[in-house]
């Protein structure tokens, strides 16, 4: 059974990895879920970080797109996407072929998840 | 031959009868678009605050160009970005529903790029946007293109180099009877439900889920006369007071 469709990312949303990362990629019986959002709200939006459980282990996560429609002239995904992070920043994977909207170019911290992005919506 | 007439002699000579040049675009009734977003919706707020806006909706289409679209046209919005590195980011896709009155007039675009499916909600008015090209006309059965987001991934792709297609006439727009697969069940809403009205799916669901489904009709909603709102009127003075303007 599935329920229904999640918007924005909270604790317990299902959502999809999008770099090459090995953790990211290899199947496995469960899929990758969010246990917490360093938010003060527990609601993650774009450009927000959450800890994700991949394949049995924590690791942190920055949110590239939701599903839930956010302020005009930006972009509304059909998945909930999630690059792959360490704790300083340091993206896991090398390559990003999903488009990521231009607001993550706003903030600073993002500038190495972004530079191995290929498109930007 | 024609040269010689019936007695012998020779024929004076006729000239050609002159062809007649009918300018078939002058004889036809000038086709009429008014944007929905003029027309001003059902309630109780001062006619004022209309005719303000419409005055500044008027003021910035002088300046910038805002091309007669429906929903179901493929665009491509150019827009200046702050955030981005080259400061013009090019989004192209299907409009699938428009909303908003006034100013707030807003336009949602659909593509899909490298299988991930992307929609960006875009206000007609913004000043950010710097243009709107049409690159395919053509009306689809429904207002309401909604249903393409579980339709299969191949009817929401549009190439993003895409030429622009010439229009031949400028009469008609032409009407896209696509029927779209979807993909299978669950969808994010019931279309098969008669609240939609959806004309534009290709149904592949068993009789009986069909006819359940119309257990949900409110066939009394067509005859309830507090629910009409006619326009006619109102359209015909916008459009009057709109292409007034816009040619000074």
């Amino acid at each position: 059974s599935i329920t229904g469709a999640c918007r924005a990312i909270q604790k317990l949303t299902r959502v999809r990895v999008v770099d090459n990362s090995a953790l990211g990629n290899t199947p496995y019986h469960r899929p990758p879920k969010c246990i917490h959002v360093y938010n003060k709200t527990g609601v993650g939006k774009v450009g927000d970080t959450i800890l994700l459980a991949i394949k049995g282990e924590k690791k942190k996560a920055l949110i590239v797109g939701h599903k839930m429609p956010g302020p005009p002239m930006t972009p509304r995904f059909d998945s909930n996407n999630v690059v792959l992070i360490e704790d300083n920043g340091n993206p896991v994977g090398t390559r990003i072929k999903t488009p990521i909207p231009h607001i993550l170019q706003q903030r600073g911290e993002f500038s190495k998840v972004l530079a191995i992005g290929r498109n930007f919506v | 031959s024609y040269r010689v007439s019936s007695d012998g002699k020779p024929a004076k000579f006729q000239p050609p009868p002159k062809p007649v040049i009918t300018d078939k675009q002058k004889g036809r009734e000038e086709r009429r678009f008014l944007s929905p977003e003029f027309i001003p919706p059902r309630g109780r707020t001062d006619p004022l605050k209309f005719y303000i806006e419409r005055k500044d909706m008027i003021q910035r289409r002088k300046v910038f160009n805002i091309p007669e679209f429906y929903v179901g046209h493929i665009l491509a919005v150019t827009t200046a970005d702050p955030h981005a590195s080259e400061k013009m980011t090019r989004f192209v896709g299907i409009c699938t529903q428009r909303g908003g009155k006034g100013l707030g007039a807003t336009f949602v675009l659909r593509n899909v790029i490298e299988d991930q499916g992307v929609e960006i909600c875009y206000e007609l008015y913004n000043p950010r946007i710097q243009a709107i090209e049409v690159l395919k006309l053509e009306k689809r059965l429904d207002d309401n293109l909604m249903y393409l987001r579980d339709a299969l991934p191949e009817y929401s792709t549009f190439d993003v180099n895409m030429k622009p297609v010439s229009r031949l006439d400028h009469e008609e727009v032409p009407v896209n009877k696509l029927q779209v697969r979807m993909k299978p069940k669950p969808w994010s809403k019931r279309w098969e439900r008669p609240k939609y009205n959806i004309k534009g799916i290709k149904f592949e669901l068993p009789e009986g889920k069909m006819k359940a489904a119309q257990k949900w009709s409110q066939p009394w909603l067509e005859f309830d006369m507090l629910r009409e709102y006619d326009t006619s009127k109102i359209e015909e003075k916008i459009w009057k007071e709109v292409s007034e303007e816009l040619r000074k």
